[in-house]
């Protein structure tokens, strides 16, 4: 192609303030966070407005950290905006129709009304603690539980996944250990020169453990600045059972058997200890309880840990050597640390690594966020807006406080678990009343057994969403569904990981409205208004309020200059232990009781968990359960990331279902070999407490015995009424996960752990999965062959808690 | 007047499939017919226990540069969004001396 080369010079828009005018439109600069679904990463976007609507979006080249970069979610976010499928207006339904595509649009004055008449009925007969607001993955977390504690003023906000395996674990244990909220890896997000400010050292290792930042972008974090450390000399380790395309470019891929991080975090910490490779000067002024870890690990050789995990004793001992040798070096951990029951100790000694081996909160480490900032970075607070409001009484009937004191009084919310055996049995109380607030539970992402949660809810007497898009639960269960706006229908803001991690902060600046869909914190308040006054008349009328009021005690800026600037970097700011920085009383030290990172936890003690990391097996596995394996020779991992979608949004969007159409299961070709199963195959995959059906991808990443299946899926092209509802039983892995399987702490469930057995679809399964639920000619119900979709059986579950 | 061509880094190409996006949502191109495809080359491991696993991206007969773009001075759609930056935009004669530079790199030119 020959082009003028005078015509051909690069220019810009760096430089150009948050909103301008060119050719025709308004182009606004803002940030994003959910929708489209997305933790908080706040990727820049130029956003160009033409008559009141977006024409085109690009990256926004003024992000210190993204530079212009966006990925599919947000390049394809017109089509998000004007899909027919999303629900811009109030419905209703009658409660007699909940499975029929009944909906009719109604105004938000009659949805409101509704909803309080439902309300205030459940109110006076069963009291606020029958009620249940049930929130989805990575929303705006920083307002997460105020639509339980402040809107319907009950003390049962849920999140659904069982035994909260993400993120929330992490954020705990941490919180307990250090004292500050997510130790993300350094990636100089926080400094103005970026990769190339002096005050930064690119790390020389990176492990990413269970973790694949790349595609899992949407976690706070921006995943590609690992390919930017990379290129500027990081080498990475991967600990992972599968290999990943990074795991390509991988100096070490530790491939582990799923669920046993803890036994290889712990062999690390013996190896580190036993040849004296530790920060010593770092462990005796900062660390409290080393001799005891010292003690409890040794009872950890590689040896051991490496027939508990599979993989060879040297190649422990050398990741070890490498990670301790390398200064700096720093661990990316994943929601895999989450997603077992023994991850609350693999958590815990992981971060007994980044301590011991200097590596906390230093360049190119471990950040912690600086706790001395506008007024002490409250976070807390306006995490638990609504909860310090509370009767104590009222406090005391969270669902699960009794057994699980650490998660129920930490996280302010009830026990995934215990949740749905509350709305299943109605103990310790019936649930009346429950508000969906964006969660798809049954084409899950966030829980187990979504065949179980999906007959609960449907019993209850009234269920009500705040959503962007129909989705299988709503048609299923909801009475009333309220429109949520997405990102670029809103004002407010995008901390990275929800303010607890240094990096920046963004604005997310208005640049169009959408039929009469309203922002998460407005719809708060409009539900808050009437259903629990007290709690929102005469005070902040507006998320800006909101922010002034409460949230800029955590930031030294106020709302407005957030707005024009876009984004802010935080400054990070080193080694704050010795600066005060850490502590909102300004002493040296870290966050916790003893002032000091927690090797060894009082707290986990006191709430009758083992002080120190330890490892056990989890709960079904063929050393766990040999029985079961004998007739599931397969462990099912679940939870992997597609970058096109967010767990189970997206589908209906075509450039995002293009990159995936169909519903994946990776297994190894020697498996594939002796089942008959060719790459593109459905495979049908079962186990005592469900069944699914997914494509074969049959690729050598995945060791022999294992399958890897994706989560998340339904099919908006589908029937949507129930009981087919989107074909969402076809490929629904959860089904797959037996419920209550938590460690002590009330955290982790076996989603990478899974038994199962595999087979090729046979022909007759296939149509009868696809016709399941469907009418027949004469429009009564087809009747089914085999018990398909069947549910746990609870004679089935000797292992659960 | 000079030729122009796209050099690509493909050791670091994530297959995040940013560029084929971003070309679909610039010219209006559907999928099955877009300005730029990523093919996959392995995963399969050698011997030694080392992985050959590769995405190399390469344009197809529609990709006319974002002839519209470049002419107002901005990066082709792919370049400018692409995860990895492993994109660069510019005057072959240009673009080979950084080819020359680095291995694992594709050097491509239209029609
Ligand atoms: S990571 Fe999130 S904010 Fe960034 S481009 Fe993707 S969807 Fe948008
Ligand atoms: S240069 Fe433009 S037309 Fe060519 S592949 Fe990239 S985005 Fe598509
Ligand atoms: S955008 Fe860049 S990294 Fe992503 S697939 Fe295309 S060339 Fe590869």
């Amino acid at each position: 192609m020959e082009f003028n080369d005078d015509a051909v010079k690069m220019q810009d828009d760096v430089g150009k303030p948050w909103r301008y005018e060119e050719d025709g439109c308004t182009v606004t600069r803002t940030c994003v966070w959910s929708a489209p679904g997305c933790h908080p990463v706040g990727c820049g976007l130029k956003v160009y407005v033409k008559d009141g609507e977006v024409v085109k979006i690009e990256g926004d080249e003024n992000h210190p950290v993204t530079k212009g970069r966006l990925c599919v979610r947000c390049l394809a976010m017109k089509d998000f905006l004007y899909h027919p499928d999303r629900i811009i207006y109030p419905m209703k339904r009658d409660r007699a129709d909940r499975g029929k595509d009944k909906w009719e649009r109604c105004s938000w004055d009659e949805a409101i009304a509704i909803i309080k008449k439902n309300y205030d009925e459940v109110k006076e007969k069963y009291g606020v603690q029958s009620m249940v607001a049930f929130m989805g993955t990575g929303r705006q977390g920083n307002i997460g539980a105020t639509g339980a504690h402040r809107v319907l003023g009950t003390p049962n906000g849920c999140y659904p996944l069982s035994g909260f395996s993400c993120y929330g674990p992490r954020v705990s244990i941490t919180m307990d250990v250090i004292g500050s909220s997510y130790p993300e890896i350094d990636y100089a997000g926080g400094l103005p020169g970026g990769y190339e400010d002096p005050a930064f050292t690119v790390p020389e290792i990176i492990i990413q453990w269970g973790k694949e930042p790349i595609y899992s972008s949407p976690d706070g974090f921006f995943g590609h600045a690992i390919i930017d450390l990379m290129k500027r000399g990081a080498k990475l380790i991967n600990v992972n059972p599968r290999i990943t395309w990074t795991g390509s470019r991988a100096i070490e891929n530790v491939r582990l058997r799923p669920g046993t991080d803890a036994a290889l975090a712990m062999a690390m910490l013996n190896v580190i200890i036993e040849e004296k490779l530790y920060d010593a000067e770092f462990v005796d002024l900062w660390c409290y309880g080393f001799e005891q870890l010292a003690e409890r690990v040794k009872e950890m050789p590689p040896s051991k840990a490496a027939e508990i995990c599979e993989v060879p004793e040297e190649q422990i001992i050398r990741v070890a050597r490498l990670y301790a040798n390398a200064k700096p070096a720093s661990i990316a951990w994943g929601v895999s640390i989450d997603q077992s029951p023994n991850g609350s100790q693999a958590g815990q000694a992981i971060l007994a690594l980044m301590s011991i081996t200097g590596n906390m909160d230093v360049p190119g480490g471990q950040v912690l966020v600086d706790m001395t900032a506008g007024d002490g970075g409250m976070q807390e607070d306006i995490d638990s807006v609504g909860w310090p409001e509370m009767k104590q009484e009222l406090r005391d009937t969270i669902i699960g406080r009794e057994e699980f004191p650490f998660y129920t009084g930490g996280l302010k919310m009830s026990q995934a678990d215990r949740q749905l055996d509350a709305l299943e049995t109605g103990k310790p109380y019936g649930i009346h009343l429950t508000w969906l607030g964006e969660t798809n539970i049954i084409a899950p992402t966030c829980s187990a057994q979504p065949k179980r949660w999906y007959d609960a809810l449907r019993k209850v007497d009234f269920n009500f969403a705040t959503d962007t898009w129909m989705t299988p639960t709503i048609q299923g269960c909801c009475d009333v569904v309220l429109p949520l706006a997405s990102s670029l229908e809103m004002e407010t803001i995008v901390p990275t990981h929800y303010g607890g991690s240094p990096n920046y902060v963004g604005a997310l600046n208005k640049c169009v409205k959408c039929g009469e869909a309203v922002p998460e914190w407005e719809l708060y308040r409009i539900l808050g208004l009437a259903l629990n006054p007290e709690a929102w008349e005469n005070r902040e009328k507006d998320f800006k309020e909101f922010y002034d009021i409460a949230m800029m005690r955590a930031y030294e800026f106020d709302y407005d200059e957030l707005q024009e600037k876009v984004v802010i970097q935080r400054d990070v700011s080193y080694r704050k232990y010795e600066t005060g920085k850490l502590r909102p009383d300004g002493a040296k030290g870290f966050n916790t009781s003893t002032g000091r990172i927690q090797l060894y936890s009082p707290m986990f003690e006191a709430v009758g968990e083992n002080p120190l990391p330890y490892y056990f097996e989890a709960p079904t596995t063929p050393i766990s359960t040999p029985e079961l394996a004998k007739e599931y020779p397969f462990t099912m991992m679940s939870g992997a990331r597609e970058i096109g979608y967010f767990h189970s949004e997206g589908r209906q969007i075509e450039k995002l279902r293009d990159l995936c159409p169909d519903p994946l299961v990776e297994l190894n070709p020697k498996d594939a070999e002796t089942y008959g199963i060719k790459a593109g195959d459905w495979v049908r995959i079962e186990n005592p407490w469900g069944l699914a059906f997914l494509k074969a991808k049959v690729t050598p990443i995945i060791k022999e015995g294992y399958i890897q299946a994706q989560h998340g899926w339904w099919f908006p092209e589908e029937d949507a009424e129930a009981p087919h509802l989107y074909g969402v039983w076809k490929s629904n892995i959860n089904t797959l996960i037996p419920h209550s399987r938590m460690g002590k702490l009330g955290f982790g469930a076996p989603f990478r752990t899974t038994l199962v057995k595999i087979s090729k679809a046979h022909e007759d399964d296939l149509v009868e999965a696809d016709r399941f639920g469907l009418e027949g000619e004469d429009g009564k119900p087809l009747v089914h062959t085999d018990n398909f979709f069947r549910i746990d059986d609870p004679t089935l579950d000797p292992t659960a808690r | 007047m000079s030729e122009y061509g796209l050099l690509i880094d493909y050791e670091y190409c994530t297959n995040c499939h940013s560029c084929e996006v971003a070309c679909e949502e610039t010219h209006d191109f559907p999928p099955e017919a877009r300005g730029i495809r990523v093919f996959e080359d392995g995963p399969f491991e050698y011997a030694d226990g080392k992985w050959n696993w590769n995405y190399v991206p390469v344009p197809s007969d529609r990709c006319d540069l974002c002839a519209r773009r470049v002419m107002n001075h901005q990066q082709p759609a792919c370049v400018h969004h692409c995860l990895a930056q492993v994109m660069q935009f510019g005057r072959i004669d240009d673009l080979v001396e950084e080819f020359k530079k680095k291995p694992r790199q594709v050097l491509w030119m239209p029609n």
